[in-house]
């Protein structure tokens, strides 16, 4: 985890300073507010993986003598199938088209998202299918 | 939900419920797998039908352009063509080609995950890659045509008044729907290879094709929330009567320019750093030697990484609104990681005893005419050129030797890694005429456009003055379109006749990562067994136990 959070602070460090030498130099807002938020965008996952990484014994992934053996047990929970992706993505597919031929669109996009989310969630909840 | 388990001993009789997956089939998983590996084959099987489009657009173009006045399209078709070439060829070809299709497949293996960190979200990202390309392609089907203010939607040609229309708005949307599919995909990455990751698969173990996919997600998770806000500033502007870029209502046209670009040039690297990963694992592979500068070649890749934020404005330089030496300083110190990546590609090669498969000589192709378009770039870095030679032919050669190049280099990943993900190799010498068409056509293409440049030919123009030299030179340009599409037709022929004709096995090329571990096609979850991982080369250390794993900087003749 110490890897990907100096990664993370690495880059946000030299957003930071981009942003201070250009927006200094240049005083164009756009780019400076645009790299300071970039900066930020590092800053804020690598500190949250930085604090963790003080916090949490080493993951076999980040030992380098790790064996087999100690990755052992459940890696996760993973759904076999499901349907509420393309169902969802329709909801945002009609959402879109709202946008270009007429505003009715949306009820029935809303709608297809909505349904999504009740029925990924208590998919969720309960398990799906293998 | 199910619960899935590590694979940890060889042939456990636990694992076997994963191999016998009793899924739906036939447009029913299409339509419900959350599988990584089938999402991504639905993603490359669409990417190459965008290539495909976006390519018949171009032989259109090139067929105008065959003489001074042509007549094949009006100049309103032309304007919709050059548009929809762009956007189809950028934004739902080489971004989803890049990281929703071989990276979806071959990431997780190459790590050792069962599969992606959130499966239905990737599912989810394929779908809004898929409606997105039908929105923004829907636009031909409108009554005003599609999009017609070139790919970057520069305001203020793309606002109502000059712009009306569906076709615009069409194109609005459609990139909402591929830029949300593309942030969840990056979301999707990043997680994947920081949780998913085998014992032992430490950061510094990881090929450099998935380091460069976790650069790519950080890039992606950077420049694409911008462009979304763009667009929705640009959709208010045309229908809710704001005024953010237009000089009337006290906006600011310049300020799109700045949005676009600040997605627009990472977008550049979004797209060729998952490439870049490509072809440095093909030419380690066939040069039977590990990756020359391991570590060098990922610093190399995050330098270009947090250098692209800063280069945005090189696209602006005319504008004469932006700061020319901070600029130009970011750009051309871009080269010099770029450098290091070609000088370890070839290190690589250096005395490794070369196989010319048809991967391998794709991959040799990329870094030819990715050299020729980086070259190229470094001229249009510094500010009295682009002066010079901005929006004309110069900067459409370069751009499209660059994009020749990843073309190339996606050839090679498909050669490379279609036999793992279908189970059947490709016919060898089918690809290696397809390589030389390619090759050949792509130098044939972009030659005649550097000359043309030079001498000031504008770009997104549908007719020219009839010189005779210009003539001759568009002619040799068109001949060039032809070539390259002669070389996708003979993909396709490959395609068909090679279908399940030659069984690949688990790892027909000796390879060397973790892919090439597990069988062709992998199972359900990817791995019934994982051997020690304790290099960069795990499936090699298996394979040879003869040659043990060296540490960084370490000799085999150092140690008896």
């Amino acid at each position: 985890m110490k890897v990907e959070a100096k990664m993370l602070l690495a880059l946000g460090t030299f957003f930071g300073i981009m942003c201070a030498v250009y927006w200094n130099w240049s005083l164009e807002n756009a780019g400076g507010v645009m790299m300071f938020a970039g900066m930020l965008l590092c800053f804020l996952p690598g500190l949250y993986y930085y604090w963790w990484s003080r916090r949490m014994p080493t993951r076999p992934e980040d030992n380098p003598q790790a064996t087999r053996e100690e990755g052992a047990g459940v890696v996760g929970a993973f759904p076999g199938t499901s349907i509420w992706p393309f169902v969802l993505g329709m909801g945002a597919f009609t959402i879109v088209l709202s946008l270009v031929f007429g505003i009715w669109l949306l009820v029935p996009g809303l709608g297809l998202a909505a349904w999504a989310f009740l029925g990924g969630t208590s998919e969720g909840r309960r398990g799906g299918q293998h | 939900m199910t619960d899935v388990l590590h694979p940890v001993h060889v042939g456990d009789a636990a694992h076997d419920d994963h191999a016998e997956h009793h899924g739906p089939t036939g447009i029913l998983k299409w339509l419900t797998s959350t599988d990584h590996k089938v999402i991504g084959l639905s993603y490359t099987v669409t990417a190459v039908v965008m290539l495909v489009i976006g390519g018949l657009f171009a032989e259109i173009i090139r067929g105008q352009l065959a003489s001074a006045n042509g007549t094949l399209v009006s100049f309103a078709q032309y304007n919709e063509l050059f548009t929809m070439h762009g956007s189809v060829m950028i934004y739902l070809f080489a971004g989803p080609f890049a990281f929703g299709a071989l990276a979806n497949i071959i990431v997780p293996i190459q790590i050792g995950a069962p599969d992606m960190a959130f499966p239905r979200l990737n599912a989810l990202s394929y779908w809004l890659y898929l409606t997105g390309s039908i929105t923004m392609l829907s636009g031909f089907f409108t009554a005003g045509g599609a999009a017609n203010f070139g790919w970057v939607g520069y305001a203020p040609l793309s606002n109502s008044l000059n712009a009306p229309g569906a076709g615009a708005d069409l194109w609005i949307g459609g990139l909402l729907l591929t830029g949300f599919s593309a942030i969840f995909t990056g979301v999707n990455l990043t997680a994947t290879i920081f949780y998913l990751r085998a014992p032992g698969m430490t950061m510094f173990r990881m090929p450099i094709f998935t380091w460069n996919l976790l650069v790519t997600a950080i890039l992606i998770l950077l420049a694409f929330p911008v462009l979304t806000a763009g667009l929705i500033m640009l959709y208010a502007d045309r229908h809710f009567g704001t005024h953010i870029f237009t000089v009337a209502g006290g906006g600011v046209p310049v300020l799109w320019q700045h949005i676009f670009w600040f997605w627009g040039h990472p977008e550049v690297y979004i797209l060729a750093l998952p490439f870049f990963g490509m072809v440095t694992e093909i030419i380690a592979v066939f040069s039977r030697k590990p990756v020359f500068g391991y570590k060098g070649m990922i610093f190399a890749t995050l330098s270009i990484a947090a250098l692209s934020l800063g280069v945005w404005a090189h696209h602006m330089f005319t504008t004469g609104v932006v700061l020319l030496p901070f600029f130009s300083i970011m750009s051309l110190l871009i080269a010099v990681p770029t450098g290091i990546k070609m000088f370890n590609w070839i290190g690589t090669m250096w005395r490794g005893q070369i196989w010319f498969s048809t991967a391998m000589l794709m991959a040799v192709g990329f870094v030819f005419t990715f050299l020729v378009g980086g070259i190229t770039g470094i001229y249009l870095a510094s500010p009295p050129l682009d002066f010079f030679t901005h929006d004309t032919y110069f900067v459409v050669a370069h751009f499209h030797s660059v994009v020749m190049a990843l073309v190339l280099a996606g050839m090679a990943g498909l050669y490379y890694w279609g036999p793992k993900i279908t189970g059947y190799l490709l016919n060898e010498t089918l690809g290696k005429i397809q390589f030389w068409f390619l090759f050949i056509g792509t130098q044939v293409f972009t030659f005649p456009m550097y000359i043309l440049g030079l001498q000031g030919m504008p770009r997104r123009m549908a007719v020219y003055p009839n010189d005779p030299q210009w003539v001759h030179l568009n002619q040799i340009a068109s001949l060039g379109a032809v070539l390259i599409g002669v070389s996708t037709l003979l993909f396709v022929v490959n395609l068909i006749y090679s279908w399940k004709k030659y069984p690949a096995g688990d790892n027909p090329w000796d390879a060397h990562t973790l892919e090439w571990f597990t069988t062709s096609p992998p199972p359900h979850h990817n791995f019934y067994r994982l051997p020690q991982i304790r290099s960069e080369r795990p499936t090699w250390d298996h394979n040879h136990p003869e040659h043990r794993a060296l540490h960084h900087g370490e000799h085999e003749t150092t140690h008896a």
